[in-house]
């Protein structure tokens, strides 16, 4: 393999990338794309209802909301598209989002304008309480992104290594 | 919606994300229980949606926000086909657990949409 890497040609090269490709592409990433476009899914369905239907009682939470959705979708198509950067990005914010609001709808709620800590009520969103009214998911999901990401690092790091071996 | 409906229905979505799960993670690829299990996910689901739809004729009312309700029932009707559209396209065992997955979704979603029709 390493013998393959250090001949120069584009050829050579090509199966190194085609494998990376093939254990970020089709491995458990695609489960946790899928799991992240239902979790998107949910987040933006539930806070465009919430808008919707009664934006005055929570706007803080519901615009928090929203904003959590969006970088869900992000988060999936950055995933899904391998767009490794964009991916680290959001899914960082998802995990900073999910700790700063937990924290805040139960230590301070009125600062986000919630009436009541049910993560099933009506103006929960899908960070309060740490995401505990979609089983946590919210929580668990930013961490094994990151954990999924850094995995996926060393292969493109392998990749970095046989380019450098052909300059 | 009918209570003892709904309860099959969440037993139903649960075994089946169990299943595809459980043959996802052993390797199996998608394959026609897999899938099956997912059509009948959807097949129970389209029962749901004409139960809703007639049970206020028979004086079953829902007591929460029908809309609510209705953006539950169509997202919950999507999830299924793309599931089973992605494991069409994508035949690797990775594909089998995303059934799972989505079988596992449907599940919650019932429990949601019961929840809102009986709060």
């Amino acid at each position: 393999m390493s013998g393959a890497q250090n001949t120069e040609t584009p050829e050579a090269a090509a199966p190194v990338t085609e494998a990376r490709t093939r254990r970020t592409g089709s491995g458990v990433g695609r489960v946790l794309v899928a799991v992240y476009a239902i979790l998107a899914l949910a987040a933006t369905g539930r806070s465009v209802f919430q808008i919707i239907d009664r934006f005055g009682e929570a706007p803080v939470a519901f615009l928090l909301s929203a904003l959590a959705g969006v970088i869900y979708i992000v988060a999936t198509i950055a995933l899904g598209a391998r767009l490794r950067s964009l991916a680290l990005v959001t899914i960082s914010i998802e995990l900073i989002g999910v700790l700063v609001v937990g924290t805040l709808s139960l230590v301070a709620p009125a600062l986000l304008g919630l009436h009541s800590l049910d993560p099933f009520g009506r103006d929960s969103t899908v960070w309060s309480a740490f995401g505990a009214g979609y089983l946590l998911v919210p929580l668990v999901l930013p961490v094994l992104g990151l954990l999924y990401l850094r995995g996926g690092r060393s292969g493109g790091s392998a990749r970095g290594a046989a380019r450098k071996a052909k300059a | 919606m009918i209570a003892g409906f709904t309860v099959a229905q969440v037993i139903v979505a649960c075994v089946a994300g169990l299943l595809c799960t459980v043959l996802g993670l052993a390797r199996r690829r998608p394959n026609d229980l897999t899938l099956g299990a997912l059509v009948l996910v959807e097949v129970l689901l389209l029962a749901q949606l004409v139960i809703a739809l007639i049970s206020p004729a028979l004086g079953n009312h829902p007591v929460g926000s029908v809309p609510l309700f209705y953006v539950y029932l169509i997202s919950a009707l999507l999830i299924p086909p793309l599931a089973v559209f992605w494991a069409l396209i994508e035949r690797t065992r990775w594909s089998t657990v995303v059934l799972g997955v989505a079988a596992f979704a449907i599940a919650v979603m019932v429990v949601r949409m019961q929840q809102i029709w009986t709060p």
